[in-house]
This record gives C-alpha cells, sequence and structure tokens, in this order.
C-alpha cells in the first residue's frame, strides 16, 4: 500500500497552479486538495498519477465569504470550516447540519467541500447539497474560466464535466430565503461512512403550501441529482405526513439504484423512500 | 506505576493494579516487527484468479523474483491429524503451478525497499490459466463441483461424527422437535497489526533471527526449521510487541517462512510488512458455516436431544498447526454448550473450497454454535409459549461435574446463578413494559438472552482427542531470583494485549512477597524463553498461571529455607513478606536482595545443603476448564432501514477466581466488540468468481467507538477446582455470547412481523430482505 512514484508540486499562486496544471495534464497529473480521497487511492494504486499539484499553498484560495446572493467556497475551504455556522443566513444552518454527517472529525479537518466535488462520489454529502441547491462551479484553466452549472457538473461515478487541465477553483452556493426550510438524512451502517442513501430537500411556505421543492437524492445514482417527480409531490401541498410519504415513494419509484454487495436494488430503493421521508420530516424539527 | 496499590505484604491476586505493559505501549516506546530497518524488502505478487494453472509469470529485467520454482527444496505446509477421515493436503510455499484462492502468493519479489519492491512486484506479468472456482462449501460438496485437491476426493477435508447410543430411541418418543438452520458468513479477525515479518541472518553464527508478529514463537521455529530442513537451534524466533493477534496469528503462514529461506540465501536481512488489503484477502479468515440443528424436547420443554449438521468452508488449505479441523471440530464437541442435555447426534465437515484458508479466530466455532444453540432455544421457547427466560431454566446444567454427551467434563459453574443474576439487573418486566409502549408507538425493542459456557485453559489431552499431530497443552515457565534479588519469570506463552505480565506478575507476587512491578516477565524469545505453545484459547493465565505458581512455590521455598539457614530459625517460623523473610513473632528478618546476593556469592556459608542461585521452573497441563456467562443484550430496529441500534448490553459472568479485575473487564469488552462486528457488521463477501469484494475497511466493517453500546459487567466467582490458580480463562467468551444475544434481541424485535433471522452477520439489507417479503405476503392476502 505505497503509491507509484509521482512528483509532488508545490505552487504559491493561482496563476503557478494552473500554467503545472496545464503541464502535466497530459500524465494524469492531479490536484491534491485535503488528500482524503485521492491518497487512499492512491495507496491501493487505484491511481497512479505522475505529477501531484498541491494546492494548499496557493494563496487565495481558502476564500469563504458571502456576497448577500451566493455563499463563494474557494478550493482550500474544508469541511470543518462549516462546523459553525459561516454566515447568518439559513444556508449557513444547512451546511452546518449537513457536515457533521462527513466522514470523521480528523477527515473533516483535513478534507475540502471542493475536493469532494471534483472527486464526485455519488454518495458524498457536500456532490448532493450542491446538485439539490443549484450550485454553480467555477471551473479555471490557462485556457480561461467557465462556469458549470451543476446540473451539468456531476457526470457519473467519480467523474464531472471538469477538463483535465482545470481547477475547481470555487463553488457558488445560492443563499436560502430567510422562511427558507431544510431537511437532511442520511442512511449508513456506521457513523462517518459513507450514506446508503442520503437526501436534502428545501422549500419555503406559501400560505401554509409548499412552494419551490427541492428532493435532492444522494448515494442511490451514479450522482446525486434532483427528483421532480418528487418535488411535483410536494408542490401546493401542506407539509405534512401523506404528502411526504407521496414525496418518498415517488423518489423510490424514479431512481435507478446502484447495487453493491450490502445494497441491492430493492433495498436502495426502500432506503430512498425512508431518507426522503425522513428528510421531510426533519424540515418540520 | 502502580498507582492504586499502596503497601506490601498483602494479596495482589484480586486487584485492579496498572498494567506493567502499557507505559511503553502508550507513550509510543514499544517495539514492533515492522520497525525493524532491512537489507531487503519483500512484495508478494498475489494470484488474481481463484482458481487455475499458473501458464507464466515473467519480472521486469534485472528484478529478482522468486517463484515456487527456486523452493524445490523446501518441504511442503502439511498439518496433519490422525482421526476424523482427515485428508492430508500440501502447500507450497509460493503457489507451484496451481492457483487455489485470490491473494495467494505467486510469487515474491526482492527489492532494496519496500516502495520499490511493490513498484516491481506491479509490472510482473502473470499468466494465469483461468478454471472454474468454487467458493461456497454447500456447493463445493455438490457432485460434479470442481475439485480443490486431488487428495481430498469431493472436497472433504475431514468428516467427524458423533451418536450417542440412546439417540434414535429419545428421538422419536420427543414431544417437540425444533429445528434452525443458521448461517454465518466468513469474518476476518482484523487485528490492529496485519502480519509482518523480519528475517536476518547472522554471519558470525549462520544463525538466523525471524521476528515476527506471531502467537507462538517457539510452534514457528519447529515448523519452519522443519520445513527448510535446518536445526531448530539455527534459528531464533522473536515476537516483540504483537499488536493483537486474535487466533490469526497462531496459524504458520508460508510468507514467514519464505523471510527465512531468503535470509539463508541472501546471507542478509529481509522484511515484509501485509498491507491491510493482503491481511483481508489472503490472511486467515474464519466462521464460514451452515448448522443446521434440531432439537427434541419433552412435553416439558426439557432438551433430550440434539442433533447437528456442520458445514465448514475452510478454504483452500489447511493451517498448520490446528489443521483444518479446528472449526468443525469444535463445533462438534462442544455444539450442546450450557444444557443438559445427553442425546447428541453429529456430522461435522471441513470442506475445501477456492477461498482464502480458514483458521482460528477468538471464540473458534463457539461465536456459532451458541448463536444457533440460543437461537434454537429461543425458537423453542417460542413453540412451548414460554418464556426464553424459563426455558433457559429448564435446562441449564447445575449439577457438576457434568459430563456431557461428548464426554467433556465441565467443572463447577453457575449457569443458573448468572443468568438469574442477569435477568434481575436488567429488570425484565419493567423492560417487557418498556417493549409494549415502544410498540404501540410504532418503535421495535428487543431483548436477547444468551447462556454459554467457555471452555477454557485445556491441556494436552484435549488437542490429542482431535487427534492432532501436533498436541499443544502445557507450558513451562522458569522463575529466577538474580544476585540483585529481583524476580524474573521466563515464560513459554506469547502475551499479546492480554497483560499477561501484570497478571503472571500479581501471582508471583503473592508467593514470594514482593510488589510485582519488581518482577519481570520475560516472554516471545526461543533463545531465552522456556519451550511452549504461545498464547490462544483462553490458555494462558491458567496453563501459564499455573506453571508460574508451581515455579513461585518453588522460589518460595528456595528464599524459605535460604532464610532458615541465615537467620537460624525453624523453616515453619518464616514468613516471606515486604521483600523479606522474617521470624514470625520476632524483629529477625533478612531481605530478599540479601539472600540472593549470598546464595550466589557466599554459597559455601550455605555447607553444601543449598545448591547455589535461585532458578526454578513448573510445568503445568491441566483438563481444562468452564467459565460462564450470560449476555443480555436491548436493541432497536428499524423496521424501514433494518438498522440495529444497542441500546444497552449487559454480562453477568463468571470466570474463578479473577487476577485482575481491570484486565478481565477489558477482556470481555474487546470480545463483544468483536463479537457485535461478527453479529451485525463484518463480512468477507465473495462474489461468484472467487474474488473478495470487501478488501479494505470501508466495505469490511468493523465496529467503531460509535457503534459500541456501553457495556454492564456483573461478576460472580467460583473458583475452579481444575485450576491450581483457581482461575478460569475468559478470553473469548465476549465474542461467544454477543452474535447469540444480539440476534435474540434482533428477533425478539421481530417478532410483531413475523419474520426470523438466523444468519450473521444480521445486516440491514438482509434484515430489510426479511420485512419486505412478509410486507409483501400481507398486501397479497389483503
Ligand atoms: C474514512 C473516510 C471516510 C469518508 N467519508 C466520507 C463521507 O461520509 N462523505 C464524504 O463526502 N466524503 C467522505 N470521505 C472523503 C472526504 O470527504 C474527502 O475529503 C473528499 O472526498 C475529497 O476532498 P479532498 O480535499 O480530500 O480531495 P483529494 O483527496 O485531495 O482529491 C480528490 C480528487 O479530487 C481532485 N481535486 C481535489 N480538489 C480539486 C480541485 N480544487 N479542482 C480539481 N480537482 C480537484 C483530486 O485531483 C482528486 O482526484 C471520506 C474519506 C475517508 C478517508
Amino acid at each position: 500500500m505505497k503509491p507509484a512514484p509521482f512528483v509532488r508540486h508545490v505552487p504559491r499562486t493561482l496563476q503557478q497552479a494552473l500554467a503545472i496544471l496545464s503541464q502535466v495534464a497530459g500524465q494524469d497529473g492531479r490536484i491534491l486538495a485535503g488528500g482524503q480521497s485521492l491518497v487512499p487511492i492512491m495507496a491501493f494504486r487505484l491511481a497512479k498519477p505522475a505529477h501531484l499539484i498541491d494546492i494548499n499553498e496557493v494563496a487565495g484560495l481558502d476564500r469563504l465569504e458571502s456576497d448577500g446572493k451566493v455563499l463563494s467556497i474557494g478550493a482550500r475551504v474544508r469541511h470543518a470550516a462549516f462546523h459553525a455556522p459561516v454566515t447568518d443566513n439559513r444556508l449557513a444552518a444547512l451546511l452546518t447540519y449537513v457536515a457533521r454527517h462527513i466522514a470523521h472529525y480528523p477527515i473533516r479537518m483535513r478534507g475540502t467541500f471542493c475536493g469532494s466535488l471534483a472527486h464526485a462520489d455519488p454518495a458524498s454529502e457536500w456532490c448532493l447539497t450542491a446538485a439539490t441547491l443549484g450550485a454553480t462551479m467555477v471551473a479555471m484553466s490557462q485556457r480561461g474560466t467557465r462556469e458549470i452549472a451543476a446540473s451539468d457538473f456531476f457526470e457519473g461515478i467519480m467523474s464531472t464535466a471538469l477538463a483535465d487541465d482545470e481547477l475547481l477553483a470555487e463553488v457558488r452556493l445560492p443563499l436560502l430565503t430567510p422562511d427558507a426550510k431544510f431537511g437532511f438524512y442520511e442512511f449508513n451502517r456506521r457513523a462517518g461512512d459513507f450514506a446508503m442513501a442520503a437526501s436534502l430537500v428545501t422549500y419555503s411556505l406559501v400560505n401554509g403550501k409548499m412552494a419551490q421543492a427541492r428532493v435532492g437524492v444522494g448515494g442511490a445514482e451514479p450522482s446525486p441529482r434532483r427528483i421532480e417527480e418528487a418535488e411535483a409531490a410536494l408542490n401546493g401541498q401542506s407539509p405534512d405526513d401523506d404528502a411526504f410519504r407521496a414525496a418518498a415513494q415517488a423518489a423510490s419509484d424514479a431512481v435507478d439504484p446502484l447495487e453493491d454487495h450490502q445494497t441491492n436494488a430493492e433495498y436502495r430503493r426502500d432506503l430512498v423512500r425512508v431518507v426522503v421521508r425522513r428528510a421531510l420530516e426533519h424540515s418540520l424539527t | 506505576m502502580t498507582a492504586h496499590t499502596k503497601g506490601t505484604g498483602m494479596k495482589w491476586v484480586g486487584r485492579a493494579i496498572r498494567r506493567l505493559e502499557d507505559p511503553a505501549l502508550v507513550t509510543g516506546q514499544g517495539h514492533f516487527t515492522a520497525d525493524l530497518p532491512a537489507e531487503h524488502w519483500v512484495r508478494f505478487v498475489r494470484s488474481p484468479n481463484a482458481a487455475g494453472t499458473i501458464d507464466s509469470i515473467k519480472a521486469p529485467d534485472g528484478a529478482m523474483l522468486i517463484t515456487a520454482a527456486d523452493l524445490k527444496a523446501v518441504k511442503k505446509i502439511t498439518p496433519m491429524l490422525h482421526k476424523f477421515e482427515y485428508r492430508p493436503v500440501g502447500q507450497s510455499i509460493l503457489a507451484d503451478g496451481i492457483v487455489r484462492y485470490v491473494g495467494e502468493a505467486v510469487a515474491a519479489i526482492v527489492a532494496p525497499s519496500e516502495e520499490e519492491a511493490e513498484d516491481i512486484a506491479d509490472l510482473v506479468e502473470l499468466n494465469i490459466g483461468a478454471t472454474a472456482p468454487v467458493v461456497d462449501a454447500r456447493d463445493a460438496l455438490s457432485a460434479g463441483a470442481p475439485q480443490i485437491h486431488a487428495e481430498a476426493p469431493g472436497n472433504v477435508i475431514l468428516k467427524g461424527e458423533v451418536k450417542t447410543a440412546g439417540f434414535d430411541g429419545v428421538w422419536t418418543s420427543a414431544a417437540k422437535i425444533v429445528k434452525v438452520d443458521a448461517r454465518s458468513h466468513r469474518q476476518n479477525a482484523t487485528p490492529m497489526e496485519a502480519r509482518a515479518a523480519h528475517a536476518a541472518y547472522d554471519k558470525a553464527s549462520g544463525r538466523v533471527t525471524l521476528t515476527c508478529t506471531t502467537q507462538m514463537p517457539h510452534l514457528m521455529r519447529t515448523a519452519i526449521a522443519d520445513l527448510l530442513g535446518i536445526a531448530e537451534s539455527d534459528l531464533r524466533v522473536i515476537a516483540p510487541d504483537v499488536g493483537g493477534g486474535f487466533g490469526q496469528k497462531m496459524s504458520l503462514c508460508a510468507e514467514y517462512v519464505l523471510l527465512v529461506w531468503l535470509a539463508l540465501r541472501l546471507k542478509s536481512s529481509v522484511a515484509w510488512t501485509e498491507d491491510r488489503r493482503e491481511n483481508l484477502i489472503a490472511s486467515f479468515h474464519s466462521r464460514d458455516q451452515y448448522i443446521a440443528l434440531e432439537g427434541a424436547f419433552d412435553k416439558d420443554a426439557k432438551l433430550l436431544a440434539l442433533r447437528a449438521d456442520v458445514v465448514s468452508n475452510v478454504g483452500a488449505y489447511s493451517c498448520f498447526p490446528t489443521t483444518s479441523g479446528v472449526e468443525p471440530l469444535m463445533a462438534m464437541a462442544e455444539m450442546p454448550g450450557p444444557y443438559d442435555v445427553q442425546q447428541y447426534q453429529c456430522l461435522a465437515r471441513g470442506v475445501l473450497t477456492n477461498t482464502c484458508t480458514m483458521a482460528a479466530y477468538r471464540g473458534v466455532s463457539r461465536p456459532i454454535i451458541t448463536f444457533t444453540l440460543e437461537r434454537l432455544m429461543d425458537k423453542a421457547a417460542k413453540a412451548f409459549h414460554l418464556d426464553p427466560v424459563d426455558i433457559r431454566r429448564r435446562n441449564l446444567i447445575d449439577k457438576f461435574p457434568y459430563t456431557s454427551a461428548t464426554g467433556l467434563i465441565y467443572d463447577e459453574a453457575t449457569y443458573k446463578q448468572t443468568l438469574e443474576m442477569a435477568v434481575h439487573e436488567i429488570d425484565l418486566p419493567a423492560f417487557r413494559l418498556r417493549q409494549k409502549e415502544a410498540r404501540a408507538k410504532g418503535r421495535y425493542l428487543g431483548i436477547g438472552f444468551a447462556t454459554f459456557s467457555e471452555r477454557t485453559g485445556y491441556g494436552s489431552p484435549a488437542f490429542a482427542a482431535r487427534g492432532m499431530a501436533i498436541t499443544p497443552g502445557w507450558e513451562t515457565v522458569h522463575v529466577s531470583v538474580d544476585p540483585s534479588g529481583y524476580v524474573e519469570a521466563r515464560i513459554g506463552s506469547s502475551p499479546h494485549g492480554q497483560g499477561l505480565r501484570t497478571t503472571l506478575a500479581q501471582i508471583i507476587a503473592d508467593e514470594l512477597g514482593i510488589p510485582p512491578d519488581l518482577i519481570k516477565v520475560v516472554h516471545g524469545d526461543t533463545d531465552t524463553a522456556p519451550y511452549g505453545w504461545g498464547t490462544f484459547a483462553s490458555r494462558s493465565l491458567v496453563i501459564s498461571g499455573g506453571a508460574t505458581l508451581i515455579a513461585a512455590r518453588k522460589v518460595r521455598a528456595k528464599l524459605i529455607k535460604i532464610a532458615s539457614h541465615m537467620l537460624e530459625a525453624a523453616e515453619s517460623d518464616i514468613v516471606l513478606e515486604d521483600g523479606a523473610a522474617k521470624v514470625a513473632g520476632t524483629d529477625r528478618s533478612v531481605t530478599v536482595a540479601t539472600m540472593a546476593r549470598e546464595i550466589y556469592t557466599q554459597t559455601h556459608r550455605f555447607k553444601g545443603e543449598l545448591e547455589p542461585g535461585i532458578s526454578e521452573s513448573g510445568t503445568y497441563d491441566p483438563p481444562g476448564t468452564f467459565s460462564n456467562a450470560c449476555h443480555i443484550a436491548i436493541v432497536e430496529l428499524d423496521p424501514e432501514t433494518g438498522h440495529v441500534k444497542v441500546d444497552r448490553y449487559l454480562v453477568a459472568e463468571d470466570a474463578g477466581r479473577i487476577i485482575n479485575p481491570m484486565i478481565a473487564d477489558g477482556q470481555v469488552h474487546g470480545g463483544i466488540a468483536q463479537g457485535l462486528g461478527n453479529a451485525l457488521l463484518e463480512e468477507i463477501v465473495y462474489d461468484e468468481s472467487g474474488g473478495i469484494l470487501t478488501a479494505n475497511l470501508a466495505d469490511y466493517m468493523p465496529p467503531t467507538a460509535r457503534e459500541m453500546p456501553h457495556i454492564e459487567l456483573h461478576h460472580m466467582e467460583t473458583p475452579s477446582t481444575q485450576s491450581i490458580t483457581k482461575a478460569k480463562g475468559l478470553g473469548e467468551g465476549g465474542t461467544i455470547g454477543a452474535p447469540a444475544a444480539l440476534l435474540n434481541a434482533i428477533n425478539d424485535a421481530l417478532t410483531p412481523f413475523g419474520v426470523e433471522i438466523d444468519t450473521i452477520p444480521a445486516t440491514p439489507q438482509r434484515i430489510r430482505a426479511a420485512l419486505r417479503a412478509a410486507e409483501q405476503a400481507t398486501k397479497k392476502s389483503a
């Protein structure tokens, strides 16, 4: 369990980082952020990048700020940054609640928000958050900067729209309205494990009825996504058990479940039904 | 060091003194095999195929590649059993022409560093002509299944059968027959430290020192010297600090043999550190069994007879020294457990498959047979409309000594008393009320009981009864007092976390009137420790402790003789306390240090009546003793996800005289953690082609601290008459009781749904599958 040989580069500026990335991208050069996914994969030799561009010294990438519309999260911002609310917007409460479900404390001290998105594990809580809330990814390379919508970003298991020479420099999450409701629930067998299914929901209440419902499901399909059928089952309804059950069933029916040795398709559908309903129930607490 | 022990001359046995071995370990000063520097490092190339023939192995130019072709002079590992239709099968140190499981070592790359060895091993081209594997033991028994070894037709490596004389008559007269089909999936003991070995050649003496993480250094020496055809005295085996073994390190691994061979060939030092993936796929596995168990009861729910069919998947090879009989034969011998049942029939088969070799794992079969038998008792309770406690009351052994249907002699124990104690402490009526209220609110609580016996500290006759070519059993201890008055005990046991340095020191301390922290317990080096069998099977405190007591008593006698000379007093008037010998009722005394100095350096003063020096030996080979316990688990089951949360866990146990209560509690805690893993989480999963889907600790899931409940312990002490220290072993009880208690609790919680689960681990997917089937059945009928 020793990684294959590699060269580690430690750029200090974004320009240097992008320059090195463009040079080594063709030789499976990779960004090293928190290392909490990449290093284990290298130890197993499932990845053998010849070059690592360690971005932990790059100035400016630790940006974490809100402009009143979006929260911008730079590539060096760790999961642990969200252990306490980062702004007084509801979004911060949501992120704090979600963050504590990610892995274990030492891993949250090192792993990064952007690294989770770039890595794109189907069960990542941050990927689910980005997909549900409609994040914007800011990808930079020597060729320029482009913005990618969450719905275009996730392309499958550990696969994204980022090009080999692109750095995910920042992720922008839209702030929530003050009256927004959110709920989150995930299921796993041991504390800190990747979710076998997870759901994040948000909606607002208009005259006691749910509106602008977002129902995200993670860990069940190759990429997290919003489930329109479930959202349709909520919008215009009172936030009650009937509506929640209908949405949960709709989500369970809509997913095309991933299977593994501990989760066959039927069981995954069971879990999706449970996590969506419990996330919705959580929104009322 | 012994912070909460004040004063000397008191009894040390029975006190929770802190472990003498811990200061070094917790400050990072321990010595582990992988700490040693080496000239050469080994990386094994392992088979990606479960079955096949090796067509070619090619390493990059300049690489040092070792294959079976280089090892023609090395014998195959061929463990032997002289009973039970055992078919000896051989294992080459590196696969010789045929591969039999994914992970089998096919070649070794030797390089100047671990990293380089892995880089080169990555480039080795291995061509294997894959053949059809068989992974499941029942499939391997079916007609036409691939044959793993020509020597074992039908893949049956051994077959044990018993049937008591009156069985048929009793069986047909029974009021009710209750049946359980239990399945235990495969597990890995997952010691914190995986395997590691370091072999160094000494140019001056021509000897090799093998430092390795093992539970039995002497047996490693015997086995490896045999295989390589060298004198045992030319091999020194050292077990330094060992990061857990749990049985996985009591078998000989081919890798260690290769390391010694390489050190001899290279006349240099060579090392190997196993990584976690290798440990999970290629170190020893365990607990892969099917047990079909039936119980015949009379009309009063008294168990009359048991009938068992044990199918134990032993993997691709037999393990040394226990052989692959270790699980099936243990299951056969101990199936009746703590219950009074005199009629018994059993068929126990060890079945070869294309999977990693099976070996002992803490509890050996008893976690499975206990879970099976305890499920049977709960099913019988249901069938008779009895409470689970009641049916146990009617059947537990309460007259001693008791001779079991398989001829085991149970010494005095407290099966019923620990049950009553546990039931009292848990407050069963209050729980039943809470359970009822919870169910009304859609919450499902369950309680599960496990009563069991734990056979411990058995000597060589027990192993001889299995027909083993190698019968471990006895232990020898040398206790000496050096000229400065310090005491040293050299032991053949090989503790690796059990705290034996402390508990043996406590035993000696009481005999000699010297505090334990002045007593050194030396182990794990074949050059300095007496030949012994190491540490496994809850044996060391009983057997090595007994040998220690025998040797310490001789030292005590010698000290009294010396004192009698020096103080000119009758031996009967001498007492040993506070590090000195005193003449009772006077102020005349002489310190142990002075006596020791005299007997070594002023020998003439003893006028030839006493031998010089103080060095005594004790050997102990006891018949074995049974400790016992009742475990109770309370769980909450989430019927929507299948998740099981352990709310409360209570143990009432009796392990005879407790030498150090803190250490005893620690053994129970650790065992329950592993038992909980076995019951709920841990499973090695093979796919149909024999590939392992659980080759890392994200997929193979030992419990973390967050999954562990608080454990409440209650003790009884029934001093053993079968052990001279009166102590019984308790190293395995935690693993033995936990799966049974947890599965019974889960099934109690499942009662309203009318489904049962008799498989470990009871994963959420399995629980949901059972519930889903029930939901669909009710939908259909509605
Ligand atoms: C035991 C364990 C449990 C875990 N449990 C969870 C869990 O429950 N939920 C969860 O979400 N995660 C979990 N993780 C993963 C953890 O959250 C990682 O930190 C995260 O997935 C990746 O972030 P990182 O900063 O460590 O990225 P790295 O490991 O450094 O990189 C991961 C990948 O992303 C690429 N990358 C990283 N940053 C960028 C960037 N800015 N631009 C472009 N590419 C980039 C890298 O090149 C690499 O391919 C767990 C990890 C461990 C070890």
